[in-house]
């Protein structure tokens, strides 16, 4: 018999080291260097991607009179979030403007985010979910407006903070409805329970609701609209965080509620999924191709590639899950970093902001250059890199269930995405003109996250069976539990 | 050896990158490693043609390694008669693009000949890959390095010309080719493999739904077309001759979408491809007439080489719809005279840009006293280039054009001879407007004075690729040898599918097509 305390280990360890965090901000003097706070945080996040780890080699079982469930699935998107923070800790501590109010706090939200989006993937009970990514996303909507001194920080905070309560509400009133339906909030109960459920509106009402609340989360069309200008505004590691981490949990969430809580309305969500799917790419690669800041190109992009990974519900069987599972890695990898070297190329005080600005980057550093381009291709999807096999399971699963159209219509949208990040890979293979900022310096933590993003991007590339492994076990053990 | 040949000649461009990106950017450090590398990329592929068996019908120095079990990709390479000189071909300019680099790249030479070595990797995996999706990696992968290396060295940077070219290019190579990728995955769907051999048996065992492998084979089509390109498909290649690096122009067009239309349309779906074929003997004609035509009234030098390369590959893709063994010989041995020719002129019209700074061929003149070195192997190449005999260029058209009088059609032989005569117009116009006319234009004549001669490096590379000119034209058997057996083999099942030689008259497009098999 595993104790209780063992299947929420990491969310205990990532508390305890946010308020270890907090604690040691209020211990330093006001003028000290605020850098060691974040190795601490790193720190803990490591611990905390260990103690996951070490919870996958658990026999598979729920906790908390079954409200927290841990197994492969739950590992698996674990680890993914956990080495995301870390990587995003790691980012900021070079690229915080110095004598910045606030530092410490800023790493202690990054890791009291970290603890919803992980508590995310575990739960099993609706209301822990809403508590979980209530967590996560008043962390997120702090952090977006870090820079408060700017224009467009307080913007993008505010319209965050707004937009995103009232997603969180569609969902609660989503889980009130289907309590009010089934009289239960367990998402496994929920599936037994729902031939049974009292009125079936109620039911696809409740359905709808959540979805709302979740597809904002993921920020799929046509939900989408916060994504740019929130994206905009924060700063750059801390949008390197929000545009993986939180999405993955949502996915995460999303096969939770898609397979363990409504399997038996499958023919209902299908279609929808589809037309959400073709809609989020098609919409995110339209707009991105007139952008002219950078930020929100990708904050466009990132849309459609919300679209490219609900392509695989297309698949049947567990193909899904795993396809969705390896998309999020491989799309956090690369949007890190990208993310990161734009952090980097700009300097503290982001003095880049449209394309033109990241103009000569390859001629001045070929190693940030060099690896700007690595992300482009891995984000257009260019074979050996990780962006490919993402996209290649998502629509290779999405055809294996006679999905042949959304399979073209998806790999011309990939086309059409090509036109953009080539224009920034132009942008920065080609020759300077005029004065642009210098490219900022590496520090050894910014190093140590562009490299493992980097790796990452190239394992999941040359050799992504491991990673596919881990996937596809996480998928078959979801499915063995849920049991669809 | 045999057993690992390919993987070296794989791996050695891709250390040699390692090394450049590793070693500081002092002087022309990165270009000697990539030179050197080059080279031995060069002899490591001539191990081929001297250890290959001609009368052995299939592929030799295979290899095949599991690289992921699912989806099922493999490792699988190997050649045969008909990828066999190409890859030596990829080999033979691997230096000579290098050499036609030295003086031109000065800054960044480390970024420059990383990405050309990455390149040369990315061309041979074309070749040699037998598994469908490892094919497709290395199809999209040689995209990037011309790409990237356009728009960082184009020639006119300033302007965003090159720039231009580079997203041009890329666009249209990689939109035509995500119809591929949906078309290999349903054959995977279908098939449960990517192995070439493996796809070639289940389309002629014909338990594939019909409609749909009809479209499939036209996403194969269309994407290859596009990378020739078949003209239609070509809007790319003028923009992208005038802007890009010698270096990186010289191996953007040809061989491998020929490659490719033979190995992945002709090859795979002989019964479609045939039905195709009358209309891409029709764009192949008019395409050599169109070619030679617009290179007729150029006036700059890098459009007269882009649409006279346009022609030139036209011809290949004539003789490859033709469906005859002496047009589909003619089209790979022209795809290499192709290479080779193209190379000699991009270095050489390469001097004469980075030294005049102009492509206008008016400002030049009377070059042949001032550059004899330059001038002479000019006219060697050109004339090859319009196919005189004893010279390459002669034996492959002389292949197509029998193939294609013989087997095919009269008329459409008729025009596309009439596109040599109109070749042999444009070239000797460029020779005289160049080397022999008096003095050059009034106005502009500085031009002609400033142009240097070949340097020796230069020199020798360019004789080097001369002599082969002429020993494909004097010795034509020694190269299409290796070729025929495999070739036989093609024609042999083609004929066997109902694939026979496309007999049909100019007027009969469409009323054939329409009825499928004649």
């Amino acid at each position: 018999m595993t104790p209780d305390l063992f299947r929420i280990l990491p969310e205990v360890i990532l508390t305890l080291s946010g308020v270890l965090v907090m604690l040691a901000d209020a211990a330093l003097e006001p003028r000290a260097d605020r850098r060691p706070l974040g190795w601490l945080a790193a720190l803990g996040v490591t611990v905390a991607l260990g103690a996951s780890l070490w919870q996958g080699s658990l026999p598979a079982g729920t906790a908390f009179y079954g409200s927290v469930q841990t197994d492969a699935f739950s590992t698996f998107f674990h680890v993914l979030i956990c080495g995301i923070v870390l990587a995003a800790i790691l980012l900021s501590i070079d690229a915080l403007p110095e004598g910045q109010h606030h530092r410490g706090e800023y790493f202690a939200l990054m890791v009291f985010g970290a603890v919803g989006m992980c508590l995310l993937t575990s739960a099993v009970e609706l209301l822990v979910v809403f508590i979980a990514l209530e967590i996560s996303s008043i962390s997120t909507y702090v952090l977006a407006g870090y820079r408060k001194d700017t224009e467009k920080g307080p913007e993008s905070a505010m319209k965050y903070f707004l937009l995103g309560s009232f997603a969180t509400a569609f969902l609660l009133y989503g889980i009130a409805m289907i309590f009010g339906a089934t009289g239960t909030t367990q998402i496994p109960e929920i599936a037994t329970l729902l031939p049974a459920a009292r009125s079936h509106t109620l039911v696809l009402l409740a359905f709808a609701l959540m979805m709302v609340g979740v597809l904002f989360k993921v920020s799929a069309a046509p939900f989408h609209v916060w994504t740019p200008d929130v994206y905009e505004g924060a700063p750059t590691p801390v949008v390197a965080l929000m545009s993986t981490a939180p999405k993955v949990a949502a996915f995460a969430l999303l096969v939770r509620l898609l397979y363990g809580a409504f399997p038996l309305l499958h023919a209902l969500w299908m279609p929808l999924l589809w037309i959400v799917a073709i809609l989020s790419m098609t919409v995110g690669n339209l707009a991105a191709l007139r952008q002219q800041n950078a930020k929100r190109m990708l904050a466009y992009s990132s849309i459609a590639h919300a679209g490219y990974l609900l392509a695989a519900l297309a698949g049947s069987g567990t193909e899904p899950i795993a396809a969705i599972a390896f998309y999020t890695a491989a799309y956090a990898a690369m949007n890190v970093g990208i993310f990161g070297l734009m952090s980097l190329v700009a300097g503290t005080s982001e003095r880049r902001s449209t394309i033109a600005d990241y103009r000569g980057v390859l001629a001045e550093s070929p190693l940030a250059g060099g690896l700007m381009l690595l992300f482009l291709i891995s984000l257009i999807g260019i074979p050996f890199t990780g962006g490919f096999f993402a996209k290649f399971y998502s629509f290779s699963t999405a055809m294996q269930g006679g999905a042949t159209w959304l399979a073209l219509i998806g790999l011309l949208n990939s086309g059409i995405a090509a036109a953009y990040y080539l224009r920034f890979a132009m942008a920065v293979a080609q020759p300077k003109n005029g004065k642009t900022a210098p490219v900022g310096r590496w520090g050894v933590a910014t190093v140590v996250a562009i490299f493992a993003a980097g790796g990452a991007t190239l394992v999941l590339g040359i050799a992504p069976g491991w990673v596919l492994h881990a996937a596809s076990t996480a998928a078959q053990s979801f499915a063995s539990i849920t049991g669809f | 050896m045999d057993g690992m040949i390919l993987s070296l000649i794989l791996v050695v461009p891709l250390a040699g990158m390692v090394a450049i990106l590793l070693l500081p950017d002092r002087g022309k450090l990165p270009a000697w490693i990539a030179l050197l590398d080059s080279l031995l990329t060069f002899v490591c592929t001539l191990h081929l043609p001297a250890h290959f068996h001609n009368q052995q019908a299939g592929f030799q120095f295979e290899e095949n390694l599991p690289w992921l079990s699912r989806p099922a990709i493999h490792f699988h390479v190997g050649v045969d008669g008909l990828s066999l000189w190409l890859v030596v071909l990829v080999g033979l300019l691997a230096p000579v693009g290098v050499v036609a680099s030295w003086r031109a790249v000065q800054k960044n030479s480390k970024v420059f000949y990383a990405m050309y070595l990455l390149q040369q990797t990315a061309m041979v995996g074309v070749f040699v890959s037998l598994d469908l999706m490892l094919y497709y990696g290395f199809w999209e992968l040689s995209l990037i390095p011309i790409a990237v290396l356009t728009a960082m060295f184009g020639r006119n940077l300033g302007d965003g010309a090159a720039g231009k070219a580079a997203l041009r290019f890329f666009l249209y190579t990689f939109l035509a080719s995500a119809p591929l990728l949906v078309a290999l995955l349903w054959l995977y769907a279908h098939t449960g493999s990517f192995d070439y051999a493996t796809l070639q048996a289940a389309v002629a065992s014909g338990t594939l739904p019909g409609w749909q492998l009809g479209w499939v084979s036209v996403a194969f089509l269309i994407a290859f077309a596009v990378k020739v390109p078949v003209l239609g498909l070509h809007g790319w290649l003028p923009d992208l001759f005038s802007e890009a690096p010698v270096a990186i122009a010289m191996i953007a067009a040809g061989k491998l979408g020929l490659y490719s239309l033979i190995r992945f349309h002709v090859e795979l779906f002989p019964a479609l491809a045939h039905r195709a074929a009358p209309w891409m003997i029709a764009l192949a004609a008019i395409g050599i007439l169109y070619g030679a035509m617009l290179a007729l009234v150029q006036k700059e030098f890098w459009k007269l080489l882009a649409y006279a390369t346009i022609g030139s590959l036209s011809f290949c893709t004539l003789g490859i719809y033709g469906f005859t063994a002496a047009g589909m010989s003619g089209a790979v041995l022209q795809t290499v005279n192709e290479g080779v020719i193209g190379a000699a002129l991009f270095l050489m019209f390469g001097v004469l840009y980075e030294s005049a700074r102009t492509s206008r061929m008016a400002d030049f003149g009377g070059l042949a006293r001032q550059t004899p070195r330059l001038a002479t192997l000019f006219t060697i190449a050109g004339l090859a280039l319009i196919g005189l005999p004893l010279l390459n260029g002669f034996v492959g058209e002389f292949l197509v054009l029998s193939g294609t009088f013989v087997g095919v059609s009269r008329s459409w032989a008729a025009i596309a001879a009439l596109g040599v005569i109109l070749s042999a117009a444009y070239m000797l116009g460029a020779i005289q407007k160049i080397f022999l006319a008096d003095g050059g234009d009034q106005q502009n004549g500085q031009a002609g004075r400033v142009a240097r001669d070949l340097t020796g490096m230069e020199t020798v590379t360019v004789a080097v690729l001369a002599v082969l000119m002429l020993a494909i034209g004097v010795q034509p058997t020694v190269w299409t040898e290796a070729m025929e057996s495999a070739l036989q083999t093609v024609t042999h099942s083609m004929h066997a599918q109902g694939a026979t030689p496309v007999r049909m008259e100019s007027g009969t497009v469409i009323a054939s097509s329409m009825g499928g098999r004649q």
